[in-house]
């Protein structure tokens, strides 16, 4: 076996490359199509867990704090995160509001606890976790569908459609919400799939 | 021979996932674990069912309402392309380009895109592997910010509930936009890069 656990084939165009173990700052790319396939970071298991932990706890902020309000002419009406995915929770749009519930709270809170079941133990040179390989694989199965960042551009195109009929003010969870999508992205950078791979083979 | 040997070529299977090869009798890989997709054409009937299911919500979705608005008793009712039409009403230029794009330019293109790449993998005339996997990286990119107007109108309809001045609701258009959005990103995922790569070296064996 041990010639083939040597060999990687690049997932975008299937050549076959010798994989050999690379220094801190090297990167290894695929001859044929450029595609990044090794790149060690051995310091940022615990980083992804510190930012994943930080996510939940703003997560839970923003679900249970107040998001937005509009005030016009006296009255007023305000929403939470929950009261958005709600917003199609009548007659036949109520699988709707179940999906947008999923793609803007559920899927990346049950992401971040993944990755820390997944890296917790890593990170102390310790073996993964029973059906750590399972659990990572739903990460990555599952990260396109979390639309974030995605919401909060909507949100910036709901308030210009709002601002001319009525004043609008931001709640805590607005702001939760916002630094959320920053530790979002910082996570990424982080994080490198093709190391998590090789330390759970191991 | 070709330039690069592949695994398909040597006899074993690469996994998408995490790189590592198995031999070509494994079903999972050896390393992750993860279901190894040899390198076939018969990914892409996966492709284009989902690119047609995408097709067929996405006409629906810009015929029918997407936002109900009642101010003062007035009911109006707008699509997705009207919604466009009332920003740009306002002058609010920025913005209108924004759902624009979001929701018009991205998907059109995207089905566009898709059929293109996939037919280019049957075909004989093959303009490269690194445009098409380039404009591949694309659709996979930007397929999700197609959402961003159904969170619009999420966002709408629950924050204008200010009874009989003005209301929000959301219309039928949302659901079939939503589904549209979500095939067509089905469809992108699965689409097996490799057969780029695949079909052009026949040429040349």
């Amino acid at each position: 076996m041990s010639p083939l656990s040597e060999l990687i084939a690049c997932p975008k165009c299937d050549a076959l490359h010798r994989a050999r173990a690379l220094a801190e700052n090297e990167r290894a790319r695929c001859a044929r199509c450029g595609t990044l396939l090794i790149e060690p970071r051995e310091v940022s298991f615990l980083h992804v867990i510190a930012l994943s932990l930080t996510a939940i706890i703003l997560m839970v902020g923003a679900v249970f704090f107040p998001f937005l309000q509009i005030s016009a002419q006296g009255l007023s009406h305000g929403s939470s995160i929950f009261g958005v995915a709600m917003a199609f929770s009548d007659g036949f749009l109520a699988p709707l509001a179940l999906a947008v519930m999923l793609m803007i709270v559920a899927l990346p809170l049950l992401r971040f606890c993944a990755l820390i079941y997944v890296l917790w133990p890593l990170s102390k040179g310790a073996p993964p976790w029973p059906r750590a390989a399972e659990v990572f694989h739903a990460v990555e199965v599952m990260s396109p569908w979390m639309m974030a960042e995605v919401f909060i551009i909507g949100v910036a195109v709901a308030l210009v459609k709002v601002a001319g009929l009525a004043s609008v003010s931001f709640g805590p969870a607005f702001w939760a919400f916002c630094l959320l999508v920053m530790i979002m992205g910082l996570k990424n950078a982080f994080m490198s799939k093709g190391v998590i791979w090789r330390a759970l083979g191991q | 021979m070709t330039q690069f040997p592949t695994a398909t070529d040597a006899g074993l299977t690469g996994c998408i996932r995490c790189c590592a090869v198995s031999s070509a009798t494994d079903t999972h890989c050896t390393r992750c674990g993860a279901v190894l997709h040899p390198v076939s054409a018969n990914s892409l009937q996966r492709v284009w069912a989902w690119w047609a299911a995408g097709l067929i919500c996405y006409l629906p979705a810009n015929l029918s309402p997407m936002l109900k608005t009642r101010t003062l008793g007035e009911t109006q009712e707008n699509t997705i392309l009207g919604g466009v039409f009332e920003l740009v009403g306002h002058h609010n230029y920025g913005v209108a380009l924004i759902v624009f794009v979001a929701s018009i330019v991205i998907p059109v293109a995207k089905f566009l895109a898709i059929a293109y790449l996939a037919l280019a993998v049957g075909g004989p005339e093959r303009a490269g592997g690194h445009r098409h996997l380039h404009l591949y990286e694309a659709v996979e990119f930007i397929g999700r910010w197609s959402m961003i107007d159904v969170f619009v109108v999420a966002i709408l309809s629950s924050l204008v509930q200010l009874g009989f001045a003005a209301s929000i609701h959301p219309g039928p258009a949302a659901v079939s936009f939503a589904l549209s959005v979500a095939f067509t990103m089905l469809s992108a995922q699965s689409f097996d890069a490799r057969l780029i790569w695949r079909g052009s070296e026949q040429d040349t064996v």
